[in-house]
């Protein structure tokens, strides 16, 4: 929230000192990475923590040289959102220079925290300097004034200047402190004119602090503090070229301390103000801040009125109105009243809420209270879970809350794993039986020579059982017996499984052992073993029921791993790289309590199915985006009909169809292959599917779905019409060549853009996609408020924008782009021929002109074929470029953006347990590539191109695609052959330029890239190619010299008769 | 001394290649380190390399020369080591002032030679101001991170030495190089700033960074343009890059700051990465490829190489260079040191 309306203040102030003209300097200063101020840049908050001055916590710690705890402040900070950290060690019973060199030095050895620039904050000179003297980067002092005359702050100004810092300068001088708004000026300017003139001190590296006074005092004289503040900092920004202005916010509520509400709202209204009018930097403790829009219209009318110094009574109406609201000040920490109720309520609590933060704490204590650590996990978790699961069923829960309650699961598995596998190192002792206690370590050797015995002289029954559990008969699981667990010995195991059989209720023990066969089952099982027991009557006269009963037992997971209910594999298949769908439809399953295999993206086929078999898995789940993976999964269903399998088979990503599944998928296997195409549906899906009862009656049921789909599908397919690709291209869409506007592009050639800023492109994210991949479905900002989603799209929507002002604030994800702009001509009805440099004869492509091969790049494109009424074109991109035979010089382009990065941001979150976020980051960085796709495209028909210089879009019409010209993209309707993403690549040498590469499915690597051609005409649409048929296939595979079956492997989607 | 701003404008000015590697050929034994002078000495002397510009001169001068007329513009003085700090590991910190100013004297008369012999061609001696052993910002104890093997101001101090010995010699340019720690780099930049406000001279002051690995940051952790920012307070004659990559991989770091910073940009990288015996294998041709990339680039404005080049190298370099325009930059050293040192 707060991030939000600090980019919203910021949003102001920028297109107000946006315009400030050429010439202009920034403020640049460095920890480990770059802080560099530009005029777009946001409010630089410092932190203020780290002050002993301000954090009574931090001076405690320092005074007891608590170091590390320290650390932490300073790395809580920056993890919060601090872009620069105030150090203050000016205390009386400290030694303020040792602790600031001895915490700045430790600070220097931790990249986490010293890769933001450093404030070193005192009055004392000493202190500073010592400060200075350990630091590399480039810092901040704080603060030197004129208050003991010029020739102490010309040396102070030197020697900073000569270590190498920014400087803030209070407005101070040898009468005292500015308190109006004529001395704050007075004071502003000789301290600028000293510092610039004499010292040579770069101007933009000056930073002045105007002295916040606290408003509404009572006192007359004080009534204008916060108004001349804020006058003051927009004369300085606007007489003292390149200068900066900050200031500690807080003192500006003194007079309201103990009502939070009104100190909050203050701020927030003094900080809107100031920073409209350049206040650009600032201590401010983000607790303390309300939303400007949130203020309450009649509290933000009397704060406004004492702020602005508006009324002659505003003080007193304040101090009234400040009485009612007195008491209602909200907690900023949210409601922690469910920390009172039972174990049990806590932990649902969590999970249903999403709450990690005391997980780990109630998890621990369920663990003391339960006699072994997975019955906290079988218990406790799971009893939340089902409650998340059926919230979820219900449709009271979304998504992104599940994926959030996933995220404590995970925690508190993650917490709990340690201690379930040291329980599982048997043998152990029982707990609190009195005999394990009297138990020497000779028992084991005892034990040994009694099941030696034992082994020797087996009952009738035991033999015969022996002789049908021996050597992995049963189903190759295998038996072992007369084994040692513990002080016990058991008849026969199964130790893979976990399982006990006992023949017979003989208790082949050593006699001193009393334990009856119920404690020693309830040990056996405490320790994480299944027993089973049959009379020696049983084996011996109903054998084949016993192998039965066994077998069932066998088919259980171990109770050790009992936690799923069943395993399943995901993958997104060879060649693609998507995974974000893939990974939702994961994390809901977990969430279900499946075990996951996940095997990440390009797995190739046969990783799967060794992967499948190795892991005894009850279902696989295959994703993928692009058209080739459609293949790729029908090659994957032959496989596995091939090596027999019998798990059910999911299909899952943006590519496949209902009816892909059924006619190419489904019948190449006989077992359950089903289409998933949403998480929420993934649930269902897959427990209808593992449940023993109900499988085969649904398989059945899926079997006949598809068969009919099928059948009708096939039918449909017949009916629709086509024409040749002659007749086709004889209906072409004819533009007048001679009097439609060709305008040459302003800059020919191939250009790269990778110093961008991400800030840049997000007022082009277009929101609507983003939700959708949350399965949250509406149209951006109407989502926000819908009755049924709302509040959760606008939770989702707060935590997206949090994401971003972080990854933008720490440059987490890099953007780079390439594109080029070519003279170019269609040949041939359908192909474009494009001269990667200008033609210098005058006359367009002649084909006397044969220029080497390498500057010549073929575009091939498609042309629709579907009959269709009279005077209705036949359409292909070719069409909106100028023929050859028109004697036009025509142009086209071409571009490839890419957003680097966000693998590894998933990855940091996935590694800390939190898969919401790793999915979050996937799916801002998916926005961020079209966002730069369409800030791309708007530059290059404004700037590059300059065929629409003059455009005024706002989002919501390039969202519309309102623009003239168009951007298609191989892979998409209007051009569905990914494999001319080659051409592209070939042309404006992508790989090389700028690092997106293409896989053999000819999916882009970063996966948030996109790439396409970019065309001026203004008569060029987007449209779909629908289907072709054989000829033109033909045709496009000679022309594109390749094979016709290569050809029809990558368009068969767009085929007539595909299959 | 302003001779080298314009020469700046107008080409791309071609440093010297590695020093340590010509030595290498000469096979110096302990011995020839120790020459008549330090005969008696306590402590072994081999591979003390500045000491050879008083023991062994003609060597010195000798590879000067060949650097020169490879086509060099500019060589460094043999003083990589060349302060109290450094010198401590062979107790020769008494010799410091000796050794720089010797080393500076001797590099001058060859580049004399050398302007006398060409006039349109003036060559300069870069004053060698190395990192010494010691990091400012770094523990060198793992225990204890918050330990520090040398103080700001001891580094100042050992670097004013050596900067005032230099300049007696006769330099025409301060080179602070190979910086591994900025607050190193930092502490010689506060020590020549004292030096030119106590002397009431101009000096044009070379930096160059060192990124050690592929994780593109200097070794105390600084991105390049943290670093570049870093030392922007002080006027600058040019800022780059140098030693611990080849060309290729100091590409992106010069991209990194190209764009960012009104100095000029210099780079001399290793030929290549050591091969499995530690040697530079990289030919001059190959790394002649490498660096004309820069220069297609518009890159760069002062080109050489350190670890594992020789005059081979820089003469391909050289050549190269002349058939490319230096990278633009603002002509004029930076106009903001202040009046106050002339009040």
């Amino acid at each position: 929230m707060i991030e939000k309306d600090k980019n919203k203040n910021f949003k102001k102030a920028s297109s107000l000192w946006g315009e400030v003209g050429e010439g202009r300097k920034f403020m640049r200063l460095s920890g480990l990475e770059p802080l560099i101020l530009n005029e777009n840049s946001n409010f630089i908050n410092v932190g203020e923590r780290t002050n002993v001055a301000g954090s009574r916590k931090f001076l405690r710690l320092i005074k007891e040289e608590k170091f590390d705890e320290a650390l932490d402040i300073a790395r809580h900070q920056v993890d919060g959102g601090a872009q620069i950290i105030d150090i203050n060690m000016d205390d009386g019973l400290i030694d303020g220079k040792e602790a600031m060199v001895r915490f700045l030095n430790l600070i220097a050895a931790e990249p986490d925290i010293c890769r933001v620039p450093i404030m070193i904050d005192s009055s004392k000179w000493e202190i500073i300097e010592a400060g200075l003297q350990v630091v590399q980067g480039k810092c901040v002092v704080n603060s030197i004034s004129l208050k003991e005359g010029e020739e102490k702050f010309i040396w102070e100004a030197t020697q900073i200047k000569r270590y190498g810092a920014a400087v803030i300068v209070m407005a101070f001088d040898e009468v005292g402190q500015a308190d109006n708004y004529e001395r704050r000026i007075e004071i502003a300017k000789r301290s600028y004119e000293i510092l610039v003139n004499i010292v040579g001190f770069a101007s933009e590296d000056i930073i002045f602090d105007l002295n916040i006074f606290p408003v509404a005092t009572g006192m007359e004289e004080h009534r204008r503090n916060a108004i001349d503040f804020i006058e003051a900092t927009k004369w300085v920004r606007e007489n003292l070229p390149n200068v900066s202005v900050s200031g500690g916010v807080s003192n500006v509520s003194f007079s309201f301390r103990g009502n939070n509400t009104v100190r909050e709202a203050m701020h927030s209204v003094f900080l809107y103000h100031a920073i409209q009018n350049g206040m650009n930097m600032g201590i401010v403790n983000p607790t303390m801040l309300e939303v400007y829009d949130d203020i309450p219209k009649d509290l933000l009318e009397h704060v406004e009125d004492v702020i602005l110094d508006r009324r002659d009574d505003a003080t007193e109406r304040l101090l009234d109105f400040a009485e009612t609201v007195k008491g209602t000040s909200k907690e900023k920490t949210a409601d922690l009243s469910w920390r009172e109720n039972p174990l049990q309520d806590r932990i649902t609590h969590a999970l249903v809420k999403g709450i990690d933060a005391f997980i780990i704490e109630d998890v621990e204590q369920a663990r003391q209270e339960a006699t072994a650590p997975i019955e906290v996990i079988e218990g406790h978790l799971m009893i939340g879970m089902n409650v998340v699961g059926d919230l979820f069923g219900a449709g009271k829960m979304f998504l992104p809350q599940v994926v959030k309650s996933a995220r404590v699961m995970k925690k508190a598995v993650a917490y709990l794993n340690p201690f379930i596998e040291a329980a599982k190192k048997a043998p152990k002792s029982p707990k609190g039986t009195l005999y394990w206690k009297t138990a020497d370590p000779m028992n084991y050797k005892l034990l040994l020579e009694h099941s030696k015995k034992m082994r020797n002289q087996p009952t009738e029954a035991e033999s015969l059982l022996w002789k049908v559990l021996s050597n992995k008969q049963l189903d190759g699981y295998k038996f072992r017996r007369q084994h040692i667990i513990g002080n016990y010995i058991a008849d026969f195991i199964c130790l893979k499984m976990n399982l006990i059989v006992e023949v017979d209720g003989l208790i082949h023990q050593l006699p001193e052992n009393k334990a009856s066969d119920l404690e020693r089952t309830k040990w056996l099982e405490n320790e994480g073993y299944r027993v089973i027991r049959f009379t020696n009557k049983e084996v011996l006269s109903n054998l084949d029921n016993v192998l039965e009963q066994i077998r069932e037992a066998l088919a259980i997971p171990p109770l050790g791993d009992r936690g799923p209910i069943g395993k399943i594999l995901m993958a997104t298949v060879k060649g693609d790289v998507h995974d974000i769908g893939k990974n939702i439809v994961s994390v809901v399953l977990a969430c279900n309590n499946y075990e996951i295999v996940d095997l990440g993206v390009m797995v190739p086929p046969e990783k799967i199915i060794q992967t499948a078999i190795d892991e005894r898995v009850d279902a696989i789940g295959l994703s993928g985006l692009i058209t080739p993976s459609l293949d790729e999964m029908v090659y994957l269903a032959k496989e596995m009909q091939r090596q027999n399998f019998e798990v059910p088979l999911l299909i899952g990503g943006a590519t496949t169809s209902k009816a892909h599944t059924a006619v190419k998928i489904d019948t190449q296997y006989k077992n359950a292959v089903v289409h998933v195409n949403d998480a929420s549906r993934a649930v269902t899906v897959v427990g209808d599917l593992l449940n023993k009862k109900t499988a085969n009656a649904y398989v059945a049921k899926l079997k006949k779905d598809y068969d009919e789909f099928r059948t009708k599908f096939l039918k449909r397919g017949k009916e629709k019409q086509y024409i040749s690709i002659d007749e086709a291209r004889k209906r072409k869409y004819k533009i007048d060549w001679e009097s439609t506007e060709i305008v040459k592009p302003a800059a020919l050639g191939i250009q790269t853009l990778e110093q961008l800023s991400l800030k840049a492109l997000v007022p082009f994210i277009d929101w609507s996609p983003f939700f959708r991949s949350w399965d949250l479905h509406g149209k951006f900002p109407e989502i926000l408020t819908d009755k049924v989603v709302g509040e959760q799209a606008t939770t989702l929507y707060e935590e997206a924008q949090q994401m971003i002002a972080e990854i933008v604030a720490k440059q987490l994800l890099r953007p780079k782009a390439v594109f080029g702009l070519f003279e170019a001509n269609t040949i041939n009805d359908d192909d474009i021929l494009i001269l990667k440099k200008p033609n210098r004869r005058k006359n367009v492509i002649s084909s006397k002109v044969e220029k080497s091969q390498n500057d010549k790049v073929i575009f091939r494109t498609l042309r629709q074929q579907l009959k269709k009424r009279e005077g209705i074109p036949n359409l292909a991109l070719a069409d909106f470029v100028a023929p050859k035979e028109s004697n036009k010089t025509d142009y086209v382009g071409a571009f490839c953006v890419g957003i680097f990065g966000a693998q590894e941001l998933a990855d940091s979150y996935k590694a800390k347990e939190d898969d919401y976020n790793a999915i979050m980051a996937q799916a801002i960085a998916d926005r961020f590539a079209e966002a730069f796709a369409e800030y791309l495209h708007q530059q290059v028909r404004t700037k590059h191109w300059g065929y629409a210089a003059d455009e005024d879009l706002t989002n919501d019409d390039l969202i519309k695609e309102n623009y003239k010209g168009i951007r298609p993209a191989p892979g998409y309707p209007a051009c569905p052959d990914h494999l001319e993403k080659d051409t592209i690549w070939q042309l404006l040498d992508v790989e090389n330029k700028i690092g997106v590469t293409l896989t053999e499915s000819k999916a882009m690597w970063p996966a948030a890239a996109v790439s396409g051609y970019y065309f001026a005409n203004k008569e060029a649409k987007y449209f779909g190619l629908g289907k072709i048929t054989e000829d033109q296939l033909t045709d496009y595979s000679e022309r594109k010299g390749i094979k016709k079956e290569h050809a029809r492997k990558w368009l068969h989607p767009n085929l007539a008769s595909p299959y | 001394m302003s001779n080298i701003y314009k020469a700046l404008q107008e080409r791309i000015l071609v440093l010297d290649g590695a020093m340590g590697t010509m030595l290498q050929a000469y096979k110096f034994s302990e011995e020839d380190f120790r020459g008549e002078r330090f005969k008696d000495y306590p402590t072994p002397l081999q591979g003390n390399n500045d000491l050879l510009s008083i023991i062994q001169p003609e060597a010195i001068k000798t590879i000067h020369a060949k650097y020169f007329e490879a086509g060099a513009d500019i060589v460094e003085t043999n003083t990589f080591s060349g302060t109290t700090i450094a010198m401590a590991d062979y107790q020769m910190e008494d010799l410091v002032y000796e050794l720089n100013y010797q080393s500076a004297k001797i590099a001058k008369e060859v580049a004399n030679e050398f302007t006398a012999k060409e006039p349109h061609k003036p060559r300069f001696v870069a004053g060698s101001i190395g990192p010494t052993n010691r990091t400012a910002s770094m523990s060198p104890d793992v225990n204890d991170p918050g330990y520090r093997a040398v103080t700001f101001d001891e580094l100042r101090i050992a670097y004013k030495q050596q900067a005032e010995a230099l300049l007696d010699g006769g330099v025409d340019i301060l080179l602070v190089e190979t910086v591994f720690d900025t607050l190193n780099a930092k502490a010689a930049l506060f020590a020549i700033e004292q030096v030119k406000e106590e002397r009431k001279i101009e000096v044009p002051v070379m930096l160059s960074g060192t990124i050690t690995d592929a994780s593109g940051r200097t070794l105390s952790g600084q991105t390049a343009e943290a670093f570049l920012i870093s030392v922007s307070h002080i006027p600058l004659l040019s800022v780059g890059f140098n030693c611990a990559l080849g060309a290729n991989l100091l590409q992106p770091h010069l991209e990194a700051i190209a764009n960012k910073t009104e100095f000029a940009i210099s780079a001399h990288p290793n030929a290549g990465l050591p091969n499995a015996f530690g040697e530079y294998d990289e030919t001059p041709e190959e790394m002649g490829e490498q660096i004309e990339e820069y220069l297609k680039k518009n890159l760069i404005n002062i080109i050489g190489g350190c670890c594992g080049t020789s005059p081979e190298h820089i003469k391909v370099i050289a050549n190269i260079a002349a058939k490319y325009k230096p990278r633009a930059h603002p002509s004029i050293p930076s106009q903001r040191e202040g009046k106050y040192s002339t009040l």
